[in-house]
């Protein structure tokens, strides 16, 4: 079975780190031709657009064509072919396979039928791991290292695929944690459970101002509508924070707010102004994080 | 006698595995566990049967049946401390002590709606985590747990 990417505990601190440099030279020259003779194919059965199109840019940019399609509605899937049966034929026409699936574990599937590598580019709510990579990259290129800092996650911690394998990547590199959510939305017990085993402090608060001014990170992200059941609960929690630029007054000089995009109301425009803001530089790194990833898995780098 | 009686509520078998001690709550998933259903041999099986040690057990009596251990030990996630006894000639000559598996492979349904083994024909596999006594399942798919005491039992169509 070739290497895929399906979740970020699959890469080693020391593959993680390989990533990192790769996609720093990328970013410096963004335009390197060594994968012409291949062809990647993205095949998203969910909507996306910032994962989708940095990952065919990322294709394009190493010279690679990019076949696929951005939403199943118009393939044989309608006609009820399996995902094994999918795989098996894109397999036969492309040297990598990138793709989002709504069900969970669809991605860890598809690399045991696949003949290729696989990309998970999102597998519902589950794993997301080139957002973790582009984030640690982020993370190291604000902060100047990866080793203890101080992150604050803020926002939905119970379903958030982003914040769950953040946390499992950075806890190679010793770091702090906070916790800010509604009460609805905690962090859930496995990882706490998990950052108590390798001895990995962190605090829980639902007040986001309580540690903004000790944070290195500010971690937010959006309540997610799609992954509620319930319309009412959604509605209870869905305006719970909004962060403006009058909050960031007493914050550390180097403090950067992320988030995976799209935003909602969590970040107020003001604040894309302040030198704080880094989420827009944050998505731009994910094209050349993608670049790093791919070429690794064809063996390139 | 208590003995006989007990003898006399699920008649002895001559050869095959009986299992004993089985908690009464878990008697019908053990007989889904091991596809008792199927069964051409055989099967003879009493539940709240009386008991010193439990206050109420279940007893399976399975004839001309010799499991392998890794099937008698998928028990062990519902019921670890099920007795297995082997009989030959109407004589316990082997007694098994079950272990908890590390991995379960086709036995048990992710108790996760959005897992792709409950979508697809995909055959389910998990690691097992013993923490505090309790057994959970950690789905190698869409990596979430089950815990054991909500375990479904996978049903195959023959």
């Amino acid at each position: 079975m070739p290497k895929s990417l399906i979740s970020i505990q699959d890469f080693t601190k020391e593959e993680i780190l390989h990533i990192l440099d790769v996609a720093e030279e990328f970013e410096k020259n963004k335009s390197q031709t060594f994968l012409s003779d291949k062809v990647i194919a993205c095949i998203f059965f969910e909507p996306s657009t910032r994962t989708r199109l940095s990952f065919e840019t990322a294709s394009n940019r190493l010279g690679a064509r990019v076949i696929g399609f951005s939403d199943a509605a118009n393939t044989s899937v309608r006609k009820g072919e399996s995902l094994k049966d999918t795989i098996k034929m894109v397999s036969n026409y492309a040297d990598l396979i990138v793709m989002r699936h709504p069900i969970e574990g669809s991605a860890r599937y598809a690399s045991e039928v696949a003949s290729v590598p696989v990309i998970n580019a999102g597998d519902g709510a589950n794993q997301h791991p080139t957002q973790t990579l582009l984030d640690l990259y982020t993370i190291r290129q604000t902060q100047g290292r990866l080793d203890k800092i101080d992150i604050n996650m803020v926002g939905d911690l119970k379903y958030g695929r982003t914040v769950h394998s953040l946390l499992q990547a950075m806890s190679h590199f010793s770091p702090t944690f906070t916790f800010t959510s509604p009460q609805e939305l905690m962090m859930p017990k496995e990882y706490k459970e998990f950052l108590d085993e390798k001895g990995i402090p962190y605090k829980e608060t639902s007040d986001l101002t309580q540690h903004l001014d000790t944070t290195d990170i500010l971690y937010m992200t959006r309540i997610q509508q799609e992954r509620f059941t319930d319309p009412m609960e959604y509605d209870k929690v869905k305006n719970v924070y909004s962060l403006n630029s009058s909050m960031l007054a007493n914050v550390k000089p180097n403090m950067k707010i992320l988030h995976p995009l799209p935003r909602l109301q969590e970040i107020a425009e003001d604040v894309d102004d302040t030198p704080h803001a880094y989420y827009f530089k944050q998505a731009e790194n994910g094209m050349y994080v993608r670049m790093a990833i791919i070429s690794y898995l064809l063996g390139k780098r | 006698m208590e003995t006989t009686e007990k003898q006399l509520k699920v008649s002895a078998i001559k050869n095959g595995t009986v299992l004993d001690h089985i908690p009464s709550g878990e008697l019908f998933r053990v007989i889904e566990i091991l596809g008792l259903s199927h069964s051409t041999t055989p099967v003879t099986f009493g539940v709240n049967l009386d008991s010193k040690s439990m206050g109420t057990k279940g007893i399976i009596k399975i004839s001309e049946r010799f499991f392998r251990d890794d099937e008698l030990n998928t028990i062990a996630l519902i019921a670890p401390n099920t007795s297995v006894n082997i009989i030959r000639n109407f004589e316990v000559v082997e007694k098994k002590i079950l272990t908890i598996p590390e991995t379960v492979t086709g036995i048990a349904k992710c108790a996760n709606p959005m897992c792709i083994t409950n979508h697809q024909d995909v055959k389910t596999k998990f690691r097992t985590i013993t923490k505090n006594g309790k057994t959970r399942l950690l789905c190698h798919y869409c990596e979430k747990t089950t815990e054991c005491k909500n375990l479904k039992i996978v049903t195959y169509s023959l």
